[in-house]
């Protein structure tokens, strides 16, 4: 079966613009586009502001009573106390403490008063997440749950301008929220959900609109930034800037196979009075001690350091593996993380296996970048 | 003088073949993946000395992205590495037929180079890849 991959609603945009499109996660998107590159998409980003669709990424909302309490069931931290407009990154676990995805749960109200929750999943588990849910459905009959992905479309704007810039298209502007906040809006009279969120290290919002207003509110963005350097980025972009800030990503430092404390994400595991799926797995990880941990690496040299490459001790042991690695646009050298045994956590100097030629590698705090 | 572009042969794999009557082909990447590859940071080359057939890795280039390996178009020794060359990838972009040659092989069978694309039939992959 060879299944095309789905669209955005922005799809035609990207063409036009010349986006080098590939498949990501089951939907055709751009790596970068015409004229510029990654490495000026990046500091497009870093300097002024950088549109992303994001649209790939999944959305299911969850309505009705009953929505806190299952949410508080699946998710590593508390949904329960989150007031209205408020937005929360937690974790879902499997039983064993396997991460089966990291997530984005929002609280919101509609003008008309109704409350419910928006959980935002990556793109490539939207399907597994969704079949996760279901059988859970069951002991919370109250809940409703629906996935909004194809009906409506994400947008990310960031940057140090993005939010001075695109304040006055909104009714409720971006700059009112603070960071982890989300609203519900309009643009132009078309209802947009903003949040103060973002997967790049820098300042800006995400915005959630109805499909077929995704092309309108894209061009009004970037018409509103288009005399100050803001650009259109694409996915190489995104990942360069994402490794910089030290985020993980799903399938490279986040897989089932890792618990969220060995990848460095124990604040966002709330293990006090609380149960939820996986709790048990976690405390016990956390009581021994977690068996990995996520570490940052600058190797020398020019040669970038990719995932998969085996990271050795200085006694020639094979420790750990990269699990994301580029050059950085904004360092203007290698930066990698990598997943390394605990035991050699208070080390500071590895070498890198870059297929089959050993590079120095010294340790480094996370993140790379910071603004 | 500049290499004519248009009497060079060229592989599937987008490396370009300037074969020199003494037997001796100069090597380098065409402009158009230079240009999809975008970003250049990293070239590894091989030793001069190194035996090679067709198809073999002969090193490597790396773009903010990925890394893409150089396949060698014909058989023979390398007889001369540009090794100017990785500390001045900005240029191979501006200039990628002179000052982007990469290596030079001494032949051990000329005719390979007959087997490679003409500039017409590499025109051609480059417009239904593009």
């Amino acid at each position: 079966m060879n299944l095309a991959p789905a669209t955005t609603p922005l799809d035609s945009w990207h063409r036009q613009a010349g986006g080098k499109m590939v498949d990501f996660a089951g939907y055709a998107l751009p790596v970068q586009y015409a004229g510029g590159g990654i490495v000026a998409e990046h500091q497009a980003c870093r300097t002024a502001a950088a549109l992303f669709d994001v649209s790939h990424m999944g959305r299911l909302r969850f309505d009705g009573v009953g929505s806190e309490a299952l949410l508080d069931h699946l998710l590593t931290r508390r949904v329960s106390d989150m007031p209205v407009g408020r937005v929360r990154y937690g974790l879902l676990c499997n039983a064993e403490g396997g991460v089966l995805d990291d997530v984005l749960v929002s609280h919101l109200e509609t003008p008309s008063g109704q409350r419910y929750h928006l959980m935002v999943v990556n793109a490539s588990n939207r399907q597994k997440i969704w079949k996760w849910i279901q059988p859970h459905l069951d002991d919370f009959p109250g809940v409703t749950l629906t996935d909004r992905t194809e009906l409506t479309a994400m947008i990310a704007v960031q940057g140090p301008k993005a939010i001075e810039l695109c304040d006055r298209l909104f009714k409720v502007p971006p700059s009112r929220l603070k960071y982890y906040r989300a609203t519900i809006t309009e643009q132009f009279q078309k209802p947009a959900i903003v949040s103060r969120t973002g997967y790049t290290g820098e300042d800006g919002f995400e915005l959630i609109v109805r499909a077929e207003d995704a092309p309108r509110v894209w061009e009004n963005l970037l018409l509103a930034g288009r005399d100050h350097g803001v650009i259109a980025a694409g996915l190489g972009a995104r990942d360069t800037l994402r490794l910089e800030a030290g985020m993980p990503l799903y399938g490279h430092e986040l897989t089932e196979q890792i618990d969220p404390l060995s990848a460095g994400l124990s604040f966002a595991c709330n293990l006090k009075d609380r149960s939820f799926i996986g709790d048990e797995a976690l405390r016990q990880i956390a009581d021994a001690g977690p068996p990995k941990v996520r570490i940052g690496l600058l190797p020398e040299g020019k040669r970038p350091a990719r995932e998969g490459c085996d990271v050795v001790s200085a006694d020639g042991q094979v420790i750990g593996r990269v699990t994301s690695g580029a050059p950085s646009p904004t360092l203007g050298r290698p930066i990698a993380m990598a997943s390394i045994d605990a035991a050699q956590a208070d080390n500071q100097r590895f070498e890198i296996d870059i297929r089959g030629k050993r590079v120095a590698a010294i340790r480094t705090a996370l993140p790379f970048y910071k603004r | 003088m500049a290499r004519d572009t248009s009497k060079l042969r060229y592989a599937e794999t987008h490396e370009w073949v300037d074969a020199g009557d003494d037997g001796v082909a100069t090597i380098g990447i065409s402009a158009f993946a230079i240009e999809q590859l975008n970003d250049l940071v990293y070239m590894d080359l091989p030793e001069v000395g190194k035996d090679v057939a067709v198809g073999d890795e002969i090193g490597e280039v790396e773009s903010v992205k990925a890394v893409s390996p150089l396949y060698s178009p014909v058989s023979g020794q390398v007889v001369e590495v540009h090794t100017e060359l990785p500390d001045n990838l900005d240029n191979l972009k501006e200039d990628p037929y002179e000052f982007g040659w990469i290596i030079k092989i001494k032949m051990t069978d000329a005719s390979e180079v007959e087997k490679l694309m003409d500039h017409a039939a590499y025109e051609k992959q480059c417009s239904e890849a593009g």
